[in-house]
């Protein structure tokens, strides 16, 4: 008779992977049911109060000539409808799944076609220009918007500081990949980790911005901090979050969204009614609003314009 | 008895349509001073969700009563089966109606581009369109004047409509396709059971319901 040996642990002691990833979130489950047993916080459980952000005032922002006039979107908003896949494909749900991400130590990877390649740390990078406050509008490609007053300062503050070679004809952004903090990273929806790119001369354009904070504060963590940029004239799938490395290359990046769909995720993918791509790109729904609104060309930022001179937008979109 | 079953029922699935419209024009969750904000920052995109998703899970369920019935040996639940079938068609007119009003604000230039352009819509509109008939022919009366054979011809177009349905929802995502593809495992089970029992005639209802009239 064959007798197994047995090897110290049974199978039914190991904690479920899923469950050890997850412990924090079991815990607080347990905790909310204690709660709810012992007959307190009814009224958590029914209005459970709004995610903390922690996050922290930032001195001395500028107001900038870029800003719009336009209604500002309530940070709630903001806060609480967020693409963001890397924690989940539903935008309420970053609010709470991001509240623990790590954004310290940080530091962000500058490399390819520059003269030598650097590890800078986060805070190094903070103080390469005075904090402007931007208020931009946000467009998203599923056909909504925000306004939002995005804290920062113009990238190109960092790409002059980077030095890239006269080949660098392109910059590729590259956002974290941390699946152990990141439970969208765990399921292969996206190519990850995600990446986005601009042409050299948008990525110098004044108006594209490296940002830190907004509404006064740091950026919270479902708006992409530690660090992220915004390119106000492109789609915000452009705008990527979390950013550890930026390189820059003489050939064109692939992007994450390019990869995923080439027919309805451009390269460029400028905000353009004219060009229907996923949707019909004509009208927009600004949070907050009820009636649509025309979507503008470039989303209403002509300075760029000259960018794009001489070229097929329909084709290039 | 049954009646009062139905009735409860019936209240059950208008439970989705209450509670969209409470949290539509109810109090924030989180904060009560404030009306209308239970939807979230973007309610006519989560109207457009909610009501879809029902009307697709009011398909799957009207589709269920058949194989449920027979493999359960309860052929009473065909009594629930046009309750079922014309809640997934009130769901799929309130989606379609929140498309039309609140997300297009009738602009017909918008819709018509988009039931012509976008396959993701052509093939939604198809499948609400398939129900029309079903729902116009539901009645007692129309089955007579149809005649039961005729009538239940018709109403195979359920299949048709089912299957666009989850086409509309896998074509819409843009990459996260887990939610339409369990909605089409759950069909796909449905549809195959109905091919199983064509396939096999000794499974047929008739052949089937012989030993049980002698059992009852």
């Amino acid at each position: 008779m064959l007798i197994k040996k047995f090897d110290g642990i049974r199978s039914s002691e190991i904690t479920d992977k899923d469950l050890y990833l997850n412990r924090r979130k079991f815990l607080a489950g347990v905790g909310l049911g204690a709660v709810a047993a012992a007959g307190f916080g009814a009224k958590e459980l029914f209005a459970p109060s709004m995610t903390a952000l922690a996050t922290e005032k930032i001195d001395g922002i500028q107001k900038s000539a870029f800003s719009t006039s336009e209604k500002i979107t309530p940070i709630n908003t903001v806060t609480h409808y967020n693409n963001y896949y890397e924690f989940s494909t539903e935008k309420e749900e970053p609010a709470g799944l991001a509240k623990n991400f790590k954004t310290r130590p940080w530091t962000v990877t500058i490399d390819g076609a520059v003269p030598k390649k650097q590890k800078l740390d986060l805070d190094t990078i903070l103080k390469f220009a005075p904090p402007e406050e931007r208020i931009y509008r946000h467009r998203c490609v599923e056909g909504w918007s925000i306004v939002v007053p995005w804290i920062g300062f113009s990238l190109s503050e960092l790409i002059k500081r980077a030095q890239p070679l006269g080949k660098a004809k392109y910059v590729e952004f590259t956002s974290i990949y941390d699946p152990g903090q990141m439970p969208g990273q765990r399921r292969q929806v996206l190519d990850w980790p995600y990446k986005e790119g601009l042409r050299m001369d948008e990525a110098m354009h004044p108006l594209t911005l490296l940002c830190f904070g907004m509404y006064g504060e740091s950026l919270p963590n479902q708006d992409g901090a530690p660090l992220r940029i915004v390119v106000p004239w492109k789609y915000g799938f452009k705008s990527a979050k979390a950013i550890v490395k930026i390189s820059f290359t003489d050939h064109e990046p692939m992007t994450t969204w390019n990869l995923a769909n080439p027919h309805d995720f451009g390269f460029y993918s400028n905000v353009n009614p004219n060009v229907e791509r996923y949707h019909s790109q004509a009208y927009e729904r600004r949070l907050g609003e009820f009636r649509p609104r025309p979507t503008l060309m470039f989303n209403g930022y002509d300075q760029v314009a000259s960018l794009y001179s001489g070229m097929d937008l329909a084709k290039n979109y | 008895m049954i009646r009062w079953i139905k009735f409860g029922v019936f209240l059950l699935c208008l439970i989705p349509f209450a509670l969209l419209l409470w949290k539509f024009f109810g109090p924030h969750p989180t904060d009560t001073t404030t009306w209308g904000a239970g939807l979230g920052p973007n309610p006519v995109e989560a109207l457009e969700h909610g009501t879809g998703d029902w009307a697709l899970r009011f398909l799957l369920i009207t589709l269920a009563i058949t194989p449920v019935r027979r493999l359960l040996h309860f052929p009473a639940l065909i009594r629930f089966r046009r309750m079922f079938g014309l809640f997934a068609f009130f769901y799929a007119c309130l989606h379609f109606a929140t498309y039309l009003g609140l997300d297009k604000f009738l602009n017909l230039h918008e819709i018509l581009a988009d039931v012509v352009k976008r396959k993701y819509i052509t093939v939604g509109f198809l499948a609400f369109c398939l129900l029309v008939p079903l729902a116009a022919t539901s009645t007692a009366g129309w089955i007579r004047r149809l005649g039961g054979k005729r009538w239940q011809a018709l109403h195979r177009l359920i299949y048709f409509s089912a299957i666009a349905g989850v086409i509309h929802y896998l074509w819409l995502v843009k990459v996260d396709i887990l939610e339409p593809v369990e909605y089409g495992i759950v069909l796909a089970i449905l549809l195959a059971y109905r091919l199983f029992v064509w396939l096999r005639p000794t499974m047929s209802p008739t052949a089937v319901a012989r030993p049980k009239v002698a059992v009852d």
